[in-house]
């Protein structure tokens, strides 16, 4: 699409490339998540045993297929950059907005700072391995963002069709791991009757496994960032969400089914990277590089959807004022947000060189959190506001508002999880999103133009 | 192991021209076109919204 002309045909204007599929929707959503898969999940088995990670895995999993339903009915319709920031401005107001469009930014970022964590980390473990104990992973953390960042700069087809590539194979990785796992065969190779046990901390054990299960799932909800760059959103963008979805149940199912069949809970509770120790396990070195590359390639994979998402975020607050202006400016060659990138790059270099990756993660989890809270809201508004026969949908999801209260009981449920684990920073976010709440209600509203940011053609909302 | 120092090295000069090609590009970009044009994109130009428009304006 090349520069388009406003209906007075004297202004042009840029826009954003309609360049995607439902693939690169998939790749994006599916993207930003599969790492979780590799690493990370397996602290649910920590707290809640084996089959209070299954339970976990399948809660979470509960929660965000109610969020990738809601998503996909209201992206569909709010088909704008910005995913759930756009539509927080338009169904429920600005200070929602505003806070939504800091979740998004902050979760992204700070996930993306843990990726690029995880790539060095990686790069090391390979140094080490080969006799170099000391590698500074800070070079490889650097280059993974600042490729990554140059990607994005250049075009969002290349970056999520790169993103497309490298996810499809870790997934296959997943596969190959369960199918080298002899599944048809118990008890040759996955002993799960003799590893499977008791509950080992009771049923507050499984409550606390919650915030972890979250690791198989995190950031599906990105694929509505993609809504103003993809061709058909209506179609598009569920057909790409509830494809990840399903994708992300299947790979966390088989994740959870080979690792408790391999390594006790004891073990893998504490596990860094569990999809490779079970490959090392099943003693296959073919599979073994397999899960090696697949961990590494989704973390890539995660740390670019990361950079396209809480970049689109950044630019959709700077192009309604509620940051400043200059960050919704887009490439006119490249058709991207350009400036929003940059700004973003030296934030996650700072998060990634804290080495905090724990802190990081929760941080990140906490906000993505906050989103999926607001989501439910969001939903019972929308159908009420608008209802079905007022405003064309692209997906219409079942059972509402079945979906929206099981979502907001759910996330009630993993704050208190949260809270036994991490009152502290539960408490310290709240707090950061409260001070920055009060910044833009008295500092920043006043420059945004508040005609100009509801720019849907819908009609007048029920009750009104 | 010198390889792993290479490697070190080559990761922070790639790191640091990926960077600079980068801050050069936009820098230039926006000396080049009007701060109103790179600005001027709206949200939500898509072919369904039209759609809805014009049902709307057919009622």
């Amino acid at each position: 699409m090349s520069q388009s002309t406003s209906s007075g045909g004297e202004q042009k204007r840029i826009s954003m490339l309609k360049v995607l599929n439902p693939f690169h929707v998939w790749a994006l959503g599916v993207g930003i998540v599969l790492v979780g898969e590799f690493m990370g999940w397996n602290f649910s088995v920590a707290k809640g045993g084996a089959y209070g990670a299954l339970i976990a895995c399948w809660v979470i999993g509960l929660l965000y297929s109610c969020v990738a339903m809601i998503d996909s009915e209201v992206t569909s319709t709010v088909a704008a950059a910005g995913g759930q920031y756009t539509q927080a401005k338009h169904i429920i107001g600005p200070l929602m907005a505003f806070n939504v469009g800091l979740y998004l930014v902050m979760a992204y970022t700070m996930l993306e700072a843990a990726d690029a964590l995880i790539v060095g980390d990686l790069m090391a473990a390979v140094a080490s391995a080969t006799g170099y104990a000391d590698l500074n992973p800070q070079p490889f953390v650097v280059l993974t963002i600042a490729f990554l960042a140059w990607l994005n700069y250049r075009g969002v087809f290349m970056t999520l069709t790169v993103n497309f590539v490298i996810t499809l194979f870790a997934f296959l990785a997943i596969i190959a791991l369960f199918i080298g796992s002899d599944p048809l065969n118990p008890g040759n190779i996955l002993k799960h009757s003799d590893l499977l046990t008791e509950l080992p901390y009771g049923w507050i054990g499984v409550v606390a496994a919650l915030q972890f299960g979250m690791w198989y799932y995190l950031g599906i909800e990105g694929t509505c960032q993609a809504a103003e760059e993809v061709r058909s959103a209506g179609r598009s963008i569920p057909l790409g969400t509830i494809g990840g979805i399903l994708t992300l149940l299947v790979a966390a199912t088989l994740t959870w089914y080979v690792s408790t069949g391999l390594m006790p809970w004891q073990y893998l509770g504490q596990a860094t990277t569990p999809l490779y120790d079970a490959a090392s396990i099943i003693g296959n070195p073919s599979l073994q590089i397999v899960l090696f590359i697949g961990t590494m390639f989704a973390a890539i994979a995660s740390a670019n959807g990361c950079i396209n998402d809480a970049a689109r975020a950044w630019f959709s607050m700077g192009r309604d004022r509620y940051m400043p202006t200059w960050f919704g400016a887009i490439h006119p060659h490249y058709r991207t947000p350009f400036r929003a990138i940059i700004f973003l790059i030296p934030i996650a270099v700072s998060f990634a060189f804290t080495g905090l990756l724990d802190q990081v993660i929760t941080f990140s989890i906490l906000s993505g959190l906050l989103g999926y809270t607001f989501m439910s809201f969001n939903m019972v508004r929308f159908r009420k506001m608008w209802p079905l026969d007022v405003i064309k949908r692209g997906y219409i999801h079942p059972f509402h508002p079945i979906p929206a209260f099981t979502l907001l009981g759910l996330c009630s449920v993993v704050y208190f999880a949260t809270f036994l684990g991490y009152g502290a920073s539960l408490l310290s976010i709240m707090a950061f999103y409260i001070v920055a709440s009060v910044w833009f209600v008295k500092r920043r509203y006043q420059f945004v133009k508040r005609a100009d940011q509801f720019t849907m053609p819908w009609p007048r909302p029920k009750g009104y | 192991m010198i390889y792993w120092d290479l490697l070190s090295y080559a990761a922070w000069i790639i790191s640091a021209l990926l960077l600079l090609w980068i801050v050069v590009d936009a820098v230039s970009v926006s000396r080049q076109f009007d701060e109103e044009l790179l600005v001027s994109s709206r949200e939500g130009a898509d072919e369904m919204l039209d759609q809805i428009k014009r049902e709307g304006e057919d009622k």
